[in-house]
C-alpha cells in the first residue's frame, strides 16, 4: 500500500499485486512523470511488472487486460482537460517487463497523457522494459502525450527500454507527442508508427541524449491517408562519449497532405550518429520535406557565451541543455 | 584602462588562411584608451577593426605584443576571464542558438538568473524591440538579421561591462530602431562616466557622438584624434575613386 497522500491509493477492484513505493521509485516518478504532490486525474503506476496503484477519474477508466499484461484506457467522448498518468518503474535487476497499453480516445475528447519509464538497476543483471502503446483517436479528439525515459543505478547491468508506439488518428483529430530519453538508458530500440485520416494533425518531437557506450535506434513511420492531414517530425539528439545513434524517420503521403521531417543532432567525443530521413509520396498532392543536420556544437555559440562570462564547459552544457529543451 | 603595445596578428600560411601566404592583419599596433570615453573606430572594409576587437576580447590571440586592461596583462587570458574582468563584445555577426530563449540569453548576460521579464524587456526596448513579445522567441534561424543584431546589442547592455565594444551595431538595423539605438548609446555614455564604449562604425550619426575617432587601415592606426579634428577629414565624397567601386554604399567615405 502507498503510505502517503501524494500517491493515490489503489481504486476498488484494482487487479495485480500491490507494491510499496520506496524512495527510489518516488524520485523516479518525479523525473519521468512530474509526479509530486497531488496528481490530478486518472493514475496507474506499474512497478517491477506489477500494478502498484490505480485511480480512475470521472471520464477515464483504466482496466487490466485479461490476455496480456497491461491496461486499456478509455477516455469518454467529449470530455475536456482530462489528465492520465501511467508511469512505469523498474527497480530490480533481472526484470524483463513487457506491457501492452491501449488508449481509446472518444470523439471530441481532450486529454493530456503522461507515460514514461524509469529504471534503477543497482545490480549486474540487465533490467528491461518494453512498452507497447497503441492509441486510437476518434474523430475530433485531441491528445497531448509526454513520455520520458530515464535510467540510473550503480550496477553494471544494462538498462534497456524498447518502446513501440502505434497511433491511429481519426478524421480531424490531433496529437502532440513528446518523447524524451533523458539519460542513463544503455540501449533502446524505439519504433513509432501511425496512420492519419483526413484533416488529422500530428506533431512528434523526439529528444534523445546518449553517452558512454549507449546505443539508440529510432524508427518512425507515419502514413497520411486522408486529405488535409499533416505530420511534423522534429528529432533532436545529442551523442556523447562512444555512444551510437541511428535515426530512420519516414513520412508517407497518400493524399493531399503535408509532411515535414527535421532531424538535428549534436555529435561529441567519439560518438557516431546516422540519420536517414525518408519521405515517400503516393499522391501528386502530397507535399513532403525533410531536413537533417549533424554537427558539433557551433564554436561561435560557445565563444558568445564565454564573452558573457561562462567557462567553456559551462557554455557547452548550456548549449546542450537548450538544444534538448 | 586599456593599453595595446606593439600588437600584431599574423595568420600563418596554410593554417586559417585562404591561401599559402602569411597575412599581417594587425601590424605593430599600439593604442591607449582612457576610461569614460566614447570612441568610434572606423576605416575601410578589411582594415582590421573586427580583428582588433577580437584581440581585445580574447577571441583571437596576438602573435606579438601585449594587451593590458586596468593594469592587468590580459594578452593570453581566456575569453571568459576577460569577460569577468569587465570586457564585453557585441559581435558584428552574432551567433544563433537552437532552443535558447531570448529571455534566457539576456539573463545569462546580466548574470541574474531570475531577472524579471520586465527587466529583460527594458533591455529589448532600449534597442527598439518592443512590438512583439520577443522574450519567448528562440535565438535561432527564425529571427531576422536585424532582430538578431539588436538582441546581440541588448545582451551587452544587460551585461553592462566596464569596456563595451560594439562591432557595427547599426548594420542591418532599420531607421526607427537606429534612432532608438543612438539615444541608448548616448544615455549609456552620459549615465556611467567611468564606463568606456568602443563602437566600430561607418555611420555619421554615431561618429557625431564620439569623444574620439580612430581610423584603422591596413592593420594600423591611420589617424586618431578628437571628433572635431578627425571627422572633417573623413571627406564624404560623392565621386569615389573607380578603383574602390567594390566598397559598400555606406562606405562612401574617403579615409
Ligand atoms: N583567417 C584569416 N586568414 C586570412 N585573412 C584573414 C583571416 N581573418 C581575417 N582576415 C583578413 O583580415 C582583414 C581584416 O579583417 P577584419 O574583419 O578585421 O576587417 P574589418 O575592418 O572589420 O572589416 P569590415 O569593415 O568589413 O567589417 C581582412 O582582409 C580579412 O580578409
Ligand atoms: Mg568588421
Amino acid at each position: 500500500m502507498a503510505d502517503t497522500a501524494t500517491i493515490p491509493a489503489p481504486a476498488q477492484g484494482a487487479t495485480g499485486s500491490e507494491v510499496d513505493l520506496d524512495a527510489i521509485s518516488r524520485e523516479m516518478l518525479e523525473v519521468i512523470a512530474d509526479m509530486h504532490g497531488d496528481t490530478p486525474g486518472a493514475v496507474n503506476i506499474r512497478k517491477n511488472g506489477c500494478l502498484a496503484c490505480r485511480t480512475n477519474s470521472e471520464h477515464v477508466t483504466i482496466t487490466s487486460k485479461t490476455d496480456n499484461p497491461g491496461i486499456d484506457i478509455h477516455v469518454d467522448a467529449g470530455c475536456k482537460n482530462e489528465h492520465v498518468h501511467i508511469p512505469v518503474v523498474v527497480t530490480e535487476e533481472g526484470v524483463h517487463d513487457v506491457v501492452y497499453n491501449d488508449f481509446f480516445i472518444g470523439a471530441g475528447a481532450d486529454v493530456y497523457i503522461v507515460a514514461g519509464c524509469g529504471i534503477h538497476n543497482g545490480g549486474d543483471k540487465d533490467a528491461e522494459h518494453d512498452g507497447i502503446h497503441r492509441f486510437f483517436l476518434e474523430p475530433g479528439s485531441h491528445v497531448v502525450y509526454v513520455e520520458k525515459h530515464y535510467g540510473e543505478g550503480e550496477g553494471t547491468g544494462a538498462r534497456i527500454l524498447n518502446p513501440t508506439t502505434e497511433v491511429h488518428l481519426g478524421e480531424g483529430s490531433s496529437m502532440e507527442m513528446e518523447m524524451v530519453q533523458i539519460k542513463g538508458v544503455s540501449s533502446t530500440i524505439r519504433k513509432t508508427t501511425g496512420t492519419l485520416e483526413a484533416d488529422a494533425k500530428l506533431v512528434i518531437t523526439e529528444k534523445l541524449m546518449t553517452h558512454g557506450e549507449q546505443h539508440a535506434t529510432s524508427d518512425l513511420d507515419f502514413e497520411m491517408v486522408g486529405d488535409g492531414a499533416t505530420v511534423r517530425v522534429i528529432s533532436r539528439s545529442v551523442a556523447r562519449g562512444n555512444s551510437v545513434q541511428v535515426f530512420h524517420p519516414n513520412v508517407t503521403g497518400a493524399a493531399a497532405c503535408r509532411g515535414h521531417v527535421q532531424c538535428d543532432s549534436i555529435i561529441m567525443d567519439n560518438a557516431r550518429v546516422t540519420s536517414i530521413p525518408a519521405i515517400d509520396a503516393k499522391s501528386t498532392e502530397a507535399q513532403l520535406v525533410h531536413e537533417a543536420a549533424i554537427g558539433k556544437i557551433a564554436g561561435e555559440a560557445i565563444t558568445k557565451l564565454m564573452t558573457l562570462g561562462l567557462t567553456e564547459e559551462e557554455a557547452e552544457e548550456q548549449i546542450l541543455e537548450d538544444f534538448l529543451s | 584602462m586599456l593599453e595595446l603595445k606593439n600588437v600584431s596578428y599574423t595568420v600563418k600560411a596554410g593554417k586559417d588562411s585562404y591561401d599559402d601566404r602569411d597575412h599581417d592583419i594587425i601590424r605593430d599596433l599600439s593604442l591607449t584608451v582612457e576610461p569614460g570615453k566614447l570612441i568610434v573606430i572606423t576605416g575601410p572594409n578589411g582594415g582590421g577593426k573586427s580583428t582588433l576587437s577580437k584581440l581585445i576580447m580574447g577571441i583571437e590571440e596576438p602573435t606579438a605584443g601585449t594587451i593590458s586592461f586596468e593594469g592587468t596583462d590580459i594578452t593570453h587570458m581566456p575569453i571568459d576571464e576577460r569577460a569577468r574582468l569587465g570586457i564585453g563584445y557585441g559581435f558584428q555577426q552574432p551567433a544563433r542558438f537552437t532552443g535558447m530563449k531570448v529571455s534566457k540569453l539576456i539573463r545569462i548576460a546580466s548574470g541574474e538568473k531570475h531577472m524579471s521579464s520586465a527587466a529583460c524587456n527594458k533591455y529589448l526596448s532600449a534597442v527598439g524591440l518592443c512590438s512583439a513579445n520577443y522574450l519567448d522567441r528562440d535565438v535561432d534561424k527564425s529571427l531576422s538579421g536585424g532582430e538578431l543584431k539588436r538582441i546581440e546589442i541588448a545582451t551587452i547592455l544587460a551585461r553592462n561591462p566596464k569596456l563595451a565594444i560594439f562591432d557595427e551595431p547599426e548594420a542591418g538595423i532599420d531607421l526607427w530602431s537606429f534612432d532608438k539605438l543612438t539615444a541608448t548609446f548616448e544615455e549609456l555614455h552620459k549615465g556611467q562616466p567611468d564606463h568606456t564604449i568602443l563602437i566600430i562604425s561607418h555611420q555619421e550619426r554615431i561618429m557625431q557622438m564620439a569623444d574620439e575617432i580612430i581610423v584603422i587601415k591596413d592593420g594600423q592606426v591611420a589617424r586618431r584624434g578628437s571628433r572635431d579634428e578627425i571627422y572633417p577629414t573623413l571627406m564624404f565624397s560623392k565621386n569615389q575613386d573607380p578603383a574602390c567601386g567594390f566598397t559598400r554604399a555606406a562606405e562612401a567615405v574617403t579615409y
